[in-house]
Formats: C-alpha cells, sequence, structure tokens
C-alpha cells in the first residue's frame, strides 16, 4: 500500500500548479468568462500544443500520454484552484472518457487522435430533468434505414455550444431508467443540431442546451451495443464524477487559503483579525474538510485507475465516486460559503475572488447529482435488498 | 498510488487471522468483543490472561524493534493486526498503554536500564501501566499540572504529591507514568520531570469516578509523598515536557484501522437494527446512515494517507484526525438513537445496564473531550498547520 503520490505525480502536480497560476490569474479568468464559448483559444491552443495536458490519459496507441485517473485528478485539483476556464473537462473527462469506455478500438483509433490534435468534444445527455445517472436521459433514439435518428433535446450539456465533436446519450422510445440508452458519436455541426448557450450564474463553467430535430446520423456513429449502453454511461459519468470532485478539492483549497491570507492582513481592534478564535476555528473546520475532501478523492482516483485497467477493484468505482462527489461537493460550499462571510463585507463584493469560487461551489454540487441524491445511491446499497454480513 | 498490500503483507494478514481463530476461543469466548470504550473495567483479569496468551503468540509489541523484544513489524503489518484483530473480535487491550506509550517512550528516551527493567513486563503481558498527566487544573491546558516532585536524600528516591484525574484503568495497573514539578518555583513547560510510579505503595490512593455512563473506566489518583526511585525518572529533571510530548506523538498512528474496524461493528448493527425497524425507509435516516457510511470510508482512506507517510511536509491528515473521528463518532451515536427511536429509552436491565448502542451513544460525548477537547484540536490545526496567530494569553 503506497496511497500517495509517486514522485512524477508530485511533479505533474507542480508543473500544473505553476502553469496555471501563470495563465489563470484572477484577470484571465474574468475574462474568459465574461465571453460566450468561455475561454481563451490562443490558451485552449498553448495547453494542447506546449502542454499536452488533453492528452494525459489517451493510450499511447492513439497518440496520447497513456497515464492514469491519478494524474489526471492531480492536474484537475489545480484548474480547481485556479479557476480555469477551459474546455479540459467536456473534452477530456466526458468526451474522452466515453470514447475510453464505450468506443471500439476503430472509433478510439478514429477519434482520439483527433482530440490529440486539439479537437475539443463533450457529453451530451441529460434531459430538463436533471442529473439522475443513466436514468436522466430523454432524447430519443430510433433506427431508421441503416442509420438512426435522434429527436428531442439535451440540456445542462458542458460546453455544449462550443465543442466540436459530441458524444450524445439517447433512449429508445418507451424505455425507462439505465434500459435502451445508446450511445453515438457525431460532430457537432451534424444537420439539425442546433446549440444554445444558456447563461450560467457560476460564469467559470459554461453549460447549453442541445435540440436535435429529427437528427440522422450513420450505424457507425454507434458506440458499443445499440440500446444496450446504460451501464457504459453510468461508468463513464461516474468517471466525470470523479473529475469534478477533483476541481472541487481545488477549489475547497483555495477557498481556505485565500481566506485565511486575507484575515492575516485585516486588522480590527487592534489585531489581526486571524488571531480571534471565533475566527480561527471555522478555518481549522474547513481545512478538515479539504483534507478529507482530498483522502476521498485521492481513494476514488485510484479505483478510477482501477476501473478503466478491468481490474476487480474497479467495481468498487460507484460507490467510491458517490463518496467522493457527495463529501467533495459539501466541502467546497462549507468552504466557500464560510469563506465569505470571514471575508466580511468585501467578501459580497464583485472584486474579491471569493465569489467565483462560491458560485462553483454550487454549479459543480448539482452537476452529476448533488449530496443528497449521491448519499441515496449509498443508502439503496446499504439498506435495500440482501443484507450484507 | 497503489491500494494494494504485497503478497508478503498478505501472507502476514492470514497469519494473524489464523492465529486469532485458533486462540480467540475457549476460556477466552466470553471476552470476544469487551472492553473497548466504555466497557474498559469489563473482565479485567480475563483480558490480562489474553494479554499473555498474546505474548505466547509473539502477538504483542509487534511495533517494537527486534531487540527489545518486538517483530519490528512494519508500519503495513501493524495495520494489517490491528484490523485483523478487530475483525476478529478481539478484546478492548488492557495492556495498550504499556505498548503504545511507555514502551515507545522508554525506547526513544529511557536508560539502558530502564528498558531492560520495564519493557520485558509490557511485552510479556505482566506488568500494567496507567497514564498519569491530567489534573483538575491542567486539562486541555497539560502545562498547568501543579503535582509535585521532590528529591528525597534519605529515601534515595523522588517523593510525589499531588492528584491526577481522569487515569483510565489506574486500580488495574502496576505502574504509572507521572508528569510532576521537579522545580517548585517553575510554571509552564518548564520544570517537569517525567516519572515511573508503582501503583501498589502507601503513598497512592486511587478513586473510581462514576461517569454518566453509570461505569467508572476514569479514576481520580492522589499521590501523597509516594516514593519513586531515583533512577525512575525518565530524562532529566526538568525534561519532562519534552519527554510527554514525544510520548503524544505515538498516541497516534495503527491503531487507528483497528479502532475503525470497531467502529464499522457499531455502524452494522445500527443498518441492523434500521433494517429490522423500518428505520431504514425514512428518507432523512437514509440520508443519515449514508453519511455515517461515507464518513467512515472516508476515515479509513485518510488514514491509509497519513500511514503512507507525508505527501507534504506537515501531514495536513493526521493534525485533523482527532477531531474528524470524534466529531464522526459523535455524530454516531445520536444516530443509533434516532434509529432505535422510543425503543432508545429502554435499558437492558434495572438499575443502569445500558444497550451496547446506548453505552455507545453516551461514551461518545466523552470522545470530543479527552485527549484533546474539539476546541484545542482547532486551535492546534489553526496554528501549527494555518500559520494563524496564537491568542494574546491572559
Amino acid at each position: 500500500m503506497e496511497f500517495r503520490f509517486t514522485e512524477e505525480q508530485e511533479m505533474i502536480r507542480d508543473t500544473a500548479a505553476s502553469f496555471l497560476a501563470e495563465v489563470s490569474t484572477s484577470e484571465a479568468v474574468r475574462a474568459a468568462m465574461a465571453t460566450e464559448p468561455g475561454y481563451d483559444p490562443a490558451l485552449w491552443q498553448r495547453v494542447c500544443s506546449e502542454m499536452f495536458w488533453q492528452a494525459i490519459h489517451i493510450p499511447e496507441e492513439f497518440g496520447g500520454m497513456g497515464l492514469g485517473y491519478v494524474e489526471l485528478v492531480a492536474m484537475l485539483e489545480q484548474m480547481g484552484r485556479r479557476l480555469f476556464c477551459s474546455p479540459f473537462y467536456a473534452t477530456v473527462c466526458l468526451g474522452v472518457n466515453a470514447l475510453l469506455v464505450a468506443g471500439s478500438e476503430e472509433q478510439q483509433a478514429q477519434y482520439l487522435p483527433r482530440i490529440v490534435e486539439g479537437t475539443t468534444a463533450t457529453l451530451a445527455w441529460a434531459g430538463a430533468a436533471g442529473y439522475r445517472g443513466a436514468a436522466s436521459v430523454e432524447l430519443q433514439c430510433e433506427a431508421e434505414g441503416d442509420g438512426y435518428l435522434l429527436d428531442g433535446r439535451c440540456r445542462y450539456v458542458p460546453d455544449g455550444h462550443s465543442a466540436e465533436l459530441l458524444v450524445v446519450a439517447a433512449r429508445a422510445p418507451g424505455s425507462a431508467g439505465d434500459q435502451g440508452i445508446s450511445l453515438l458519436v457525431m460532430p457537432a455541426d451534424t444537420t439539425g443540431i442546433e446549440r444554445r448557450w444558456l447563461p450560467t450564474m457560476d460564469q467559470t463553467r459554461k453549460q447549453a442546451e442541445v435540440v436535435f430535430d429529427r437528427v440522422r446520423v450513420p450505424a457507425s456513429a454507434l458506440l458499443g451495443p445499440a440500446g444496450e449502453g446504460g451501464a457504459a454511461l453510468n461508468r463513464i459519468l461516474d468517471l466525470a464524477t470523479v473529475a469534478i470532485a477533483a476541481d472541487q478539492v481545488g477549489g475547497a483549497q483555495q477557498s481556505l487559503d485565500i481566506t485565511v491570507e486575507y484575515l492575516k492582513e485585516r486588522v480590527q481592534f487592534g489585531r489581526v483579525i486571524a488571531s480571534y478564535q471565533a475566527v480561527k476555528h471555522k478555518c481549522a473546520d474547513m481545512m478538515l474538510k479539504a483534507e478529507a475532501a482530498r483522502s476521498a478523492l485521492y481513494y476514488a482516483a485510484c479505483i478510477a485507475d482501477e476501473a478503466l485497467h478491468g481490474s476487480a477493484l474497479g467495481e468498487e468505482l460507484p460507490e467510491a465516486a458517490s463518496i467522493a462527489k457527495a463529501y467533495c461537493s459539501e466541502a467546497y460550499f462549507f468552504n466557500a460559503g464560510n469563506g465569505i462571510q470571514l471575508h466580511g463585507g468585501v467578501g459580497f463584493t464583485a472584486e474579491y475572488d471569493i465569489q467565483l469560487y462560491f458560485k462553483r461551489a454550487r454549479s459543480t454540487e448539482v452537476f452529476l447529482g448533488d449530496s443528497a441524491w449521491h448519499r441515496e445511491r449509498i443508502a439503496g446499497q446499504l439498506l435495500d435488498g440482501e443484507a450484507v454480513a | 498510488m497503489k491500494l494494494s498490500f504485497s503478497a508478503a503483507d498478505e501472507r502476514f494478514r492470514e497469519e494473524v487471522a489464523s492465529w486469532l481463530k485458533d486462540n480467540l476461543c475457549g476460556e477466552f469466548e466470553p471476552v470476544r468483543g469487551r472492553g473497548g470504550p466504555g466497557d474498559e473495567h469489563m473482565f479485567v483479569e480475563e483480558r490480562k490472561a489474553w494479554e499473555r496468551r498474546l505474548y505466547q503468540g509473539g502477538w504483542t509489541c509487534i511495533g517494537w524493534p527486534e531487540a527489545y523484544g518486538g517483530r519490528g513489524a512494519s508500519i503495513e503489518q501493524q495495520v494489517i493486526f490491528n484490523e485483523e484483530y478487530a475483525r476478529a473480535g478481539g478484546p478492548g487491550r488492557i495492556g495498550h498503554i504499556g505498548e503504545t506509550l511507555t514502551g515507545p517512550t522508554l525506547i526513544a528516551f529511557g536508560t539502558e536500564e530502564q528498558k531492560q527493567r520495564f519493557l520485558p513486563g509490557i511485552l510479556e503481558g505482566r506488568e500494567f501501566w496507567c497514564q498519569g498527566y491530567s489534573e483538575p487544573s491542567a486539562g486541555s491546558d497539560l502545562a498547568n499540572v501543579k503535582t509535585k516532585a521532590r528529591f528525597d536524600e534519605a529515601a534515595g528516591g523522588w517523593r510525589i504529591s499531588g492528584q491526577k484525574v481522569w487515569t483510565s484503568l489506574a486500580h488495574e495497573s502496576d505502574y504509572c507514568f507521572v508528569i510532576a514539578r521537579t522545580d517548585p518555583a517553575s510554571v509552564g513547560h518548564k520544570g517537569l520531570g517525567f516519572f515511573l510510579v508503582a501503583m501498589d505503595q502507601p503513598g497512592v490512593e486511587v478513586r473510581p469516578i462514576e461517569q454518566l455512563t453509570g461505569t467508572s473506566e476514569f479514576n481520580e489518583v492522589f499521590f501523597d509523598e509516594a516514593l519513586c526511585a531515583a533512577e525512575d525518572i525518565v530524562g532529566a529533571p526538568g525534561d519532562g515536557w519534552k519527554v510527554a510530548m514525544g510520548l503524544l506523538g505515538f498516541e497516534r498512528g495503527v491503531s487507528t484501522l483497528g479502532q475503525q474496524m470497531l467502529f464499522q461493528n457499531e455502524l452494522n448493527e445500527i443498518v441492523r437494527v434500521a433494517r429490522e425497524n423500518g428505520a431504514a425507509r425514512n428518507p432523512v435516516l437514509r440520508q443519515r446512515i449514508a453519511e455515517a457510511h461515507i464518513g467512515l470510508r472516508i476515515m479509513r482512506f485518510n488514514s491509509m494517507r497519513m500511514l503512507s507517510g507525508a505527501d507534504g511536509s506537515l501531514q495536513k491528515e493526521a493534525m485533523i484526525y482527532k477531531l474528524y473521528w470524534s466529531s464522526w463518532h459523535r455524530n454516531l451515536g445520536k444516530l443509533a438513537m434516532d434509529v432505535l427511536g422510543a425503543e432508545s429509552e429502554i435499558l437492558e436491565a434495572a438499575p443502569y445496564q445500558l444497550s451496547r448502542l446506548q453505552s455507545m451513544y453516551l461514551f461518545t460525548r466523552s470522545d470530543t473531550i479527552y485527549g484533546g477537547t474539539n476546541q484545542i484540536q482547532r486551535n492546534i490545526i489553526a496554528e501549527r498547520a494555518l500559520g494563524m496567530p496564537r491568542e494574546p494569553r491572559g
């Protein structure tokens, strides 16, 4: 058992930290989030060509770096700390994961090298009712001729308005839950697809609605067997859940760090307010949350690695992902919310960054299922069906 | 990062499990699962006999160096031992203060003569220890101890006088390690000594404290000119604080995963009750049971990080450990009562015989107090890990 970063993993983390400190400053974040695409295309090009981050866990045979989920999570944590605005999450944690889990070798060979070259991607799956795993798919899919016909809409699609490649989850008419689900891949400019940017409270993570008006795709678009993609979709979503928890851990840590930094400068009643016990105890609770969240995240990252390599420990992925997401969501919200309180009046201004973390805490909390949803998933496993032990 | 244990460690796990299966039976059947927190006063003689059985199998003090009779077991092996021990229902270790506190302290700070005299008794399960730290006016503020040690030329040793409190198992112990003031004019952490004091002598009186559980694991210990031989001070007079602080460092670590196995047993019991009495269908309780499960899993992941060594020099995950587990366990106690519902009030028998879950519920109120209250833990975290300034002292 060696439950800590290797030297190489530490190097990846530190490299990401220093690059992001330079490019994802408060000014850069505010400039990017004010635009409709939500990121700086020149910076994304730099990330793809100089840092090669988009290729991190793409296998070497497809031109990637062939690293694991722990390395990916180490990097995502740093992106969360810096509120990094980029198509990275949608492309790598949704698009690449979908192709790795559901794509045939041929499909992987077709699409993954394009992502290595800088093509952006995303996953469109949830309908208007929100996030409930594979059950949230509302878009309809029917066989037509030698292809498929898609009709309906997906909502809350991360970077859905700007991604170049779409992986789509759709269901057979009359099906429900995890049943009848198909996964398909297509260019975002396929005829009949209309994409609409949805302005969001958290401006650092962009979302879109994607409308399919009787869209025809060829049979080759299908990832895996038709109507049997529910389990694959759930696996993709669990992997994506671990990845967003990494963003949350980074955000929870940075919320604490910038708050403590402020408390050490601000003087009231003749003392820096960091010396007051009422303030210190709240910060200690914030550190506890950040550290416990980090432990949950790293465990889930190890399990995600095992799952991607098909080992037995990987069977724990749904539980590990739900544990991480339930805890990290609340840790981020706790830290950012208390961060505003501890900043006092300036915490409520647009000028100070703590408000940006508070908003990202909320948007990542609801994304992929809130804490209550993930806890209920665990409760079902503990309390329903056959008793264990 | 790697989650799995090595093949050699897995073989070690099998060895531990099979020894426990072959030995924790027969005469030791009644002590299975007994003597844990809130139950430490039960089956004392049987548990002392169990320590000697452990010694015969080579399972006491496994983390000590081989030179002192231990196995020099790796952290992984110690973790595995504690896990398997708890899984098998091993009784609360009545020798744990000697094994985890006195022994490592003597190995680190003691003279060779002290090691030769005291370590074998601990190793062999013959001599038992208690801890003389807290006093009525020195709880969280440990440096405020008032107990005095005066060198008595005529008797050729130290005379100890004062009152210790919250001393668990004092009435069952052969020795107590005591911090006492060697310099009567000193204050705070200066001028203290660390003494190894025999309990069976005229100047030592033990009075049990009746707790809100109706039981008495804890005691007051009164020292009235009790004698401690000149060679039984650890370190020099005045070094007591350094020795005592070094000892606190030994308290954390490998026992944590065994402790978590006991917590898991409690949570399993709550889940069993919930499934039986219908609480498992209450959506609010479902959320709380899941939250408890999540919290315990994360406690384990956190320990794994802690035991795998620092991933930053501060080991922040180690600093949150006490605050984390004590808060979690206290919530578990409340959850147990809420799952039991109306039945939670009904005792097993008069005058005050608590069920296991009732006892756990009441006992968890002490978890957030002993070994450094949650408030002190938060001060330590804020000051040492976050670098926030100390509050001016009055």
